[in-house]
């Protein structure tokens, strides 16, 4: 496209299908300890759906 | 007439998000997290997109730049892409996760996958910031038992499910001030992990003053990740981080520090800074860090009641908002220089970042998550430990107050009303519990400040990381 550049990321629709394994870190829990937020946390599911 | 200084509908709020940051223009679609760079003209268009027909949206563009070269088969060209778009799903994406936010929560709860100890509700530090008052919580001073911790451990294990990673944080009050019952609870665990099925992950959160050889061996060797605490500047660091005589600690444990570091191998690490009403202008202490040597960095405005003098003003938001942006920039421009380092805040993977369920479900306080007292007592997490109505029951008889655990079991990010039309909410997920607590007196209510500091990074996570990929492209 010569407008619009779409960086590539990982759907969250598709996500819903193979999602919530629940493996992953709690969110705070190992480093900041006083601010809670998702977006910086690793996925660990070794069933992810891949593109 | 919108969007050149009208108002956005509450349509395209709730499913965009633009911004302009470090000379880019930047397109959220909220509902499928895709993340677009974009031109002026689609800039506009896209926030113009839907407020008239395609005769409108596109006569109004043209005429906004028709004298800076552009056409109108570019104006016309530019309104396809984004059809094209939003008919592929990734922009303009309805949001479908509202009504079953409960049950994708559910589908995550269930089962206990962290704890945090509190081996010590005491410290060899005096730090008047300390949101767990110098380590006592509000309470006495106690140290964790081996058996208590060895109860915690089983409980841990007990409670998981089919959870096979398993969280543990050696936390304080100063861990290091019981670091006999952390190696033997350690040992325990490394006894039973394989049998249970289960992988210990630890992290030793420290202020740093009794690191020696067999600390650093130990954690190297142990821990999956060490939080050091360290403010910055000596100056800075040194105004609250004194000891029990009133010195400073910087020079003590900055040696220690990077020994510790120096033989990690390249094994996690975060070096944690707060900063406060003192030091809005925590670049500087960033700066002091990268200096030090470190590059995993950490830095995290203060926890405090709004009155505390060094609480974070309205006043000061402007500049620490400000400091966010330079950091991404700093970022970056080390980055190319070939001296890259990381900022916990900046850390994100849009190709393979949290799913959706993550993305509701939120930190998992009082339900995956919870904080054990070094009397066995559960807490929904760390902060609330201290706060007896939070008290969810203790290491041997298990979670008893259900109602309090069904409250943080109830909490995602459409349980909060002021999130449901916040751009950011898959982002930060509802924000943190304890933080929601003390600044409205409900875990369900909003930190409104954290907000503004969370949309803020979460911008400049986003701007650095489509910077990332177009320099990869580069070369």
């Amino acid at each position: 496209m010569k407008h619009i550049k779409t960086i590539e990321t990982r759907n969250l629709c598709e996500s819903a299908k193979n999602g919530g394994c629940g493996e992953c870190q709690t969110s705070c829990q190992s480093a900041c300890k006083t601010s809670c937020g998702i977006a910086n946390q690793k996925c660990e599911n070794e069933k992810k759906e891949t593109k | 007439m919108p969007p050149f200084g009208g108002i956005i509908s509450v349509r395209r709020i709730l499913m965009i998000h633009r911004y302009k940051l470090g000379g880019m223009n930047v397109v959220l679609d909220i509902n499928s997290g895709a993340v677009h760079a974009v031109d002026d003209v689609a800039y506009d268009m896209i926030g113009a997109f839907g407020e008239g027909s395609r005769e409108d949206v596109v006569g109004g563009i043209f005429q906004k730049y028709k004298d800076s070269g552009v056409t109108l088969e570019d104006v016309l060209e530019c309104y396809d892409e984004i059809e094209e778009l939003k008919r592929a799903g990734t922009l303009f994406a309805p949001d479908t996760f509202a009504d079953m936010a409960g049950e994708l929560k559910a589908r995550t709860s269930g089962v206990v996958k962290a704890l945090c100890l509190h081996v010590a509700h005491t410290c060899n530090l005096n730090c008047e910031y300390c949101f767990a008052s110098q380590g006592k919580f509000h309470g006495e001073r106690a140290l964790m038992s081996f058996e208590t911790g060895k109860a915690a451990l089983d409980f841990l294990v007990a409670n998981s499910g089919s959870r096979r990673n398993l969280e543990v944080d050696f936390f304080g009050g100063e861990p290091l001030m019981n670091f006999d019952v952390v190696k033997r609870l350690v040992d325990y665990a490394r006894g039973i992990e394989k049998e249970a099925g289960k992988r210990f992950r630890f992290t030793l959160t420290t202020n740093g003053v009794l690191i020696d050889d067999e600390v650093i061996d130990f954690a190297n060797r142990e821990c999956s990740n060490v939080v050091l605490s360290l403010d910055g500047r000596r100056e800075v660091h040194d105004r609250f981080r004194v000891d029990y005589l009133g010195n400073g600690s910087f020079d003590k444990i900055v040696p220690k520090f990077r020994k510790l570091v120096e033989r990690r191998g390249g094994k996690d690490y975060y070096m944690r800074g707060t900063f406060t009403h003192f030091n809005p202008d925590f670049l500087k202490d960033i700066e002091t860090m990268l200096d030090l040597g470190f590059t995993e960095l950490s830095m995290e405005p203060v926890v405090c009641a709004e009155g505390d003098p060094y609480a974070l003003t309205k006043e000061d938001l402007p500049v620490v908002l400000e400091q966010y942006e330079k950091l991404a920039q700093l970022l970056i421009k080390r980055r190319r220089e070939g001296r890259p380092f990381t900022f916990y805040h900046y850390m994100i993977d849009l190709k393979g970042g949290p799913c959706i369920y993550k993305r509701i479900s939120g930190c998992g306080s009082g339900t995956e998550y919870m904080a054990v007292t070094p009397w066995g007592d559960l807490y929904p997490c760390h902060q609330f430990v201290g706060e007896e109505a939070f008290r969810l029951g203790d290491v041997w008889h298990g979670v008893t107050n259900k109602e309090i655990q069904n409250e943080f079991a109830s909490c995602n990010v459409y349980a909060r009303e002021e999130c449901r039309d916040c751009w950011a909410r898959l982002y930060c997920s509802g924000g943190c519990a304890a933080n929601a607590y003390h600044a409205t007196g409900s875990v369900k209510g909003i930190y409104s400040m954290g907000c503004e500091l969370f949309k803020k990074r979460i911008e400049c996570a986003i701007m650095a990381e489509i910077e990332r990929e177009a320099e990869e492209q580069d070369s």
